[in-house]
C-alpha cells in the first residue's frame, strides 16, 4: 500500500529539491571543468583546480587560520556559553527575563553592524592584535548558538539530580563536571558543530577583523574571485562543502542527525 | 550511631514573604518525624534548609553535636530521597547506589560490595546494570532509597517520596521505607501532604500551617486530641461549635452555643474548661436522637455509611454533620436533637 500524493504537490516538492541541490551540482561540475574560466556543464574533466588550491599559499594559510579561529572561537564561546546557559536555567525564576535575550543579540544585530562595532571597539579601541580579535569576534558571533543549544539541553535537565549528587557528598563544581555535563553532552556537541560551521563560513565579521597577513578562507575566496575567475573558486567551495558534510557524517555516525534538529 | 536533629527558631523569607516563622522541632535519635501540611505551609522549605540548599534568615540546625547551619550542603552527610527520584540518568543502577561511597573515597571492591548488598536489601540486584530510564517508578524509588541509605547517613530526609507512585505501590513502599528506617535506626525527617501516609509511617507528626507548627505529636494524639481548631479540622473534625460558659456547678459546666442551645460538660472528663471554648467533633461525636440534652436541629440529606447513618443538619449554631443509629432512621426535614458523645468530643481553646 502506498500513500497517495497529489501530482502537483509531488512536482512542487521536486522543484524545491532541485532548487536546493542544483547549485551544489553546478559547483561540483564547474570545479572539474578543464577550462580556465568557470563554466557549466564542465568541458573535459580534470582535478588540476583542486591541485591548484594547494599550490596557492594564500588558500593554504587562510584555511589553517579559518580552522584555528573556528575551533578556538567556538571553544571560547562554549566556555562562556555553558556557564551562562546553566545560570539562565538554574536560576530561571530569580533572574530577569531580558537577560536571556541579551545572549542572542549577535544574531539579532545585523552582522555587518556587529562586525563594524567590533572593529571600532576591540581592534581600534583596545588596540588588540588581529588574530586574537578575530578569535574573540567569532566567539561572540557564535555565542548565541552555545547559549541557546546548551540551554535547550539544560531545560530538559532535572536539577534535583544535581542536588542529589551534592547531598551524597559531591562538591558543586565536581557535580557540574561529573553529573550535569554528561547529561547535556548532546547539546554541547550540537552547539559546537553549529558554532563551528557558522564560524568557518562567516564573511561579514571576518571582513572587518582580518588584517595584514591574516585572513580567513571565505575572505580569501572573495579576494581570489575579484582577480581570477577560474574554477579554483569552485573547487575550494567543494572542499568547504566536504568539510561540512564530513562533520555531519561524524555526527550521524556517533549521535544520529536527529539530535541536531531536536 | 544515631543522633538527634534539632531545629531551633528557624525563620526564612522568599523576598519579602516570610515562609517560616520561628520554627523549632526536635527529632530524637532513631525517630521518624513527618512534616505534614498543604502546599505552601513551609514543610519543603524546612527540609531544604536542613539539607543546605536554602539559607535561613535566622535560626540553627544541629545534628547530634554538629552545627549544620553554615556547613555547605555537600558536607552535611544527609541521605535525601526526592519526589521525582533524581537518579543519575547517565549511570547504571549499581553506579547510582555506589555514587555516595565513591565521594567518600571508598575503594572500588568495597564500594561494589556495599552497594551490591544494599541493592539486595531493596530487592533490585537483578537490575544492577540497567539505566534508570529502564526502570518503573517503584523500582526507581527503591534505587533512590538504596542510594541514600548506603552512605549510612546520620539523618535521612524524604521529600514527598511517594507522590509519583500509584495508590497500591504507595502503601507497599511506605511499609518498606518504614522497615528499612527502623532496621537501620536512622533519624528521619519526612515531608508529605498526605495525612494517611504521615500517620502510618511516623513516630510523630508535625502539622504545619503558614510557616508554623500547629501541633507536634504522635498520630494517636493528633487524631484524638487536636490542640487547636486548625489541627482539628485538618484531622477531620467536621464540626467546630463555639460555646460560652453560662454556669458552673462543681465539676459540671453548662455552656451555650450560638442560638441558645445549652450543653453540659464534666471537668472530670475534659479537664479545666475556660469561659470561651470550641466544641470539636467528627460526625460520630454527635448523635441524632428524638430527645435529650443537645443541639436542636433540622435533619437534611441522609447518607448510609454501613455502621451508621449520616445527616447534614441545619441548627441555630450553623451547619453540622452528625451520625444517627441504624435502628432509628430519620427522614429529611425531621426535627431532632444532636447529643454529644463525650469521649468523641474535644474542647479547644479558641486562642490556641
Amino acid at each position: 500500500m502506498t500513500t497517495r500524493i497529489h501530482p502537483l504537490l509531488g512536482a512542487f516538492a521536486a522543484l524545491v529539491f532541485l532548487f536546493l541541490l542544483a547549485p551544489l551540482v553546478i559547483i561540483v561540475g564547474a570545479s572539474l571543468s578543464d577550462t580556465s574560466y568557470l563554466t557549466f556543464p564542465p568541458q573535459g574533466l580534470t582535478l588540476r583546480w583542486f591541485a591548484n588550491i594547494f599550490e596557492i599559499s594564500a588558500f593554504r594559510n587562510t584555511a589553517i587560520t579559518s580552522f584555528q579561529v573556528a575551533i578556538l572561537g567556538t571553544a571560547l564561546s562554549l566556555l562562556m556559553g555553558i556557564p551562562a546557559a546553566y545560570a539562565l536555567n538554574r536560576y530561571r525564576v530569580e533572574l530577569p527575563k531580558w537577560l536571556s535575550t541579551l545572549f542572542v543579540l549577535p544574531i539579532l544585530v545585523p552582522e555587518i553592524v556587529f562586525g563594524f562595532s567590533l572593529l571600532k571597539s576591540i581592534t581600534i579601541g583596545f588596540g588588540m592584535p588581529v588574530y586574537p580579535s578575530l578569535i574573540l569576534g567569532h566567539a561572540l558571533l557564535v555565542l548565541p548558538y552555545s547559549v541557546r543549544v546548551v540551554g535547550a539541553s539544560l531545560a530538559a535537565f532535572d536539577f534535583s539530580v544535581e542536588e542529589a549528587a551534592i547531598s551524597l557528598g559531591c562538591p558543586p563544581l565536581k557535580t557540574f563536571m561529573t553529573v550535569v555535563l554528561p547529561n547535556i553532552r548532546a547539546g554541547v556537541i550540537a552547539a559546537f558543530i553549529l558554532a563551528f560551521i557558522t564560524s568557518i563560513n562567516d564573511v561579514s565579521i571576518s571582513v572587518f577583523l582580518t588584517g595584514p597577513g591574516i585572513s580567513t578562507l571565505p575572505i580569501q575566496i572573495l579576494a581570489h574571485m575579484e582577480q581570477f575567475f577560474d574554477p579554483t573558486i569552485a573547487s575550494v567551495s567543494v572542499l568547504l562543502m566536504l568539510v561540512t558534510v564530513g562533520v555531519m557524517a561524524i555526527v550521524e555516525a556517533t549521535l544520529g542527525l536527529t539530535f541536531l534538529t531536536k | 550511631m544515631t543522633v538527634s536533629l534539632t531545629i531551633e527558631n528557624l525563620s526564612a523569607h522568599y523576598g519579602s514573604t516570610q515562609v517560616l516563622k520561628d520554627l523549632s522541632i526536635s527529632v530524637a535519635a532513631g525517630e521518624l518525624v513527618s512534616l505534614l501540611g498543604s502546599s505552601g505551609c513551609g514543610k519543603t522549605t524546612t527540609l531544604r534548609i536542613v539539607a543546605g540548599f536554602l539559607e535561613p534568615t535566622s535560626g540553627r540546625v544541629r545534628l547530634g553535636d554538629r552545627d549544620l547551619t553554615t556547613l555547605p550542603a555537600h558536607a552535611r552527610d544527609i541521605g535525601l530521597v526526592f519526589q521525582n527520584y533524581a537518579l543519575f540518568p547517565h549511570l547504571t543502577v549499581m553506579e547510582n547506589v555506589a555514587f555516595g561511597l565513591k565521594q567518600r573515597g571508598i575503594a572500588k571492591p568495597d564500594r561494589a560490595k556495599r552497594a551490591g548488598s544494599m541493592l539486595d536489601r531493596v530487592g533490585l540486584s537483578h537490575l544492577a546494570d540497567r539505566l534508570p530510564s529502564a526502570l518503573s517508578g517503584g523500582q526507581k524509588q527503591r534505587v533512590a532509597l538504596a542510594r541514600a541509605l548506603v552512605i549510612e547517613p546520620p539523618l535521612l530526609m524524604f521529600d514527598e517520596p511517594l507522590s509519583n507512585l500509584d495508590a497500591k505501590l504507595r502503601v507497599d513502599m511506605r511499609v518498606e521505607i518504614r522497615q528499612l528506617q527502623k532496621a537501620n535506626g536512622t533519624t528521619s525527617l519526612y515531608v508529605t501532604h498526605d495525612q494517611e501516609e504521615a500517620f502510618s509511617i511516623s513516630d510523630r507528626v508535625a502539622i504545619m500551617n503558614a510557616g508554623r507548627i500547629m501541633q507536634l505529636d504522635t498520630p494517636e494524639v493528633l487524631y484524638r486530641k487536636p490542640a487547636n481548631a486548625f489541627v482539628a479540622s485538618f484531622v477531620g473534625f467536621e464540626n467546630l461549635v463555639p460555646m460560652k460558659v453560662v454556669s458552673r456547678d462543681g465539676a459540671t459546666v453548662t455552656a451555650e452555643a450560638a442560638g441558645g442551645a445549652k450543653l453540659s460538660f464534666s471537668q472530670d472528663v475534659f479537664g479545666p474548661i475556660k469561659d470561651d471554648f470550641v466544641l470539636a467533633t467528627r460526625a460520630d461525636g454527635l448523635v441524632a436522637r428524638q430527645s435529650g440534652e443537645g443541639i436542636p436541629a433540622t435533619l437534611g440529606t441522609r447518607t448510609y455509611l454501613g455502621r451508621a447513618y449520616q445527616y447534614k443538619c441545619v441548627t441555630v449554631a450553623g451547619e453540622i454533620t452528625a451520625n444517627g443509629a441504624l435502628s432509628e432512621p430519620f427522614d429529611p426535614g425531621t426535627s431532632a436533637v444532636l447529643v454529644p458523645v463525650a469521649e468523641q468530643c474535644c474542647i479547644l481553646d479558641p486562642e490556641a
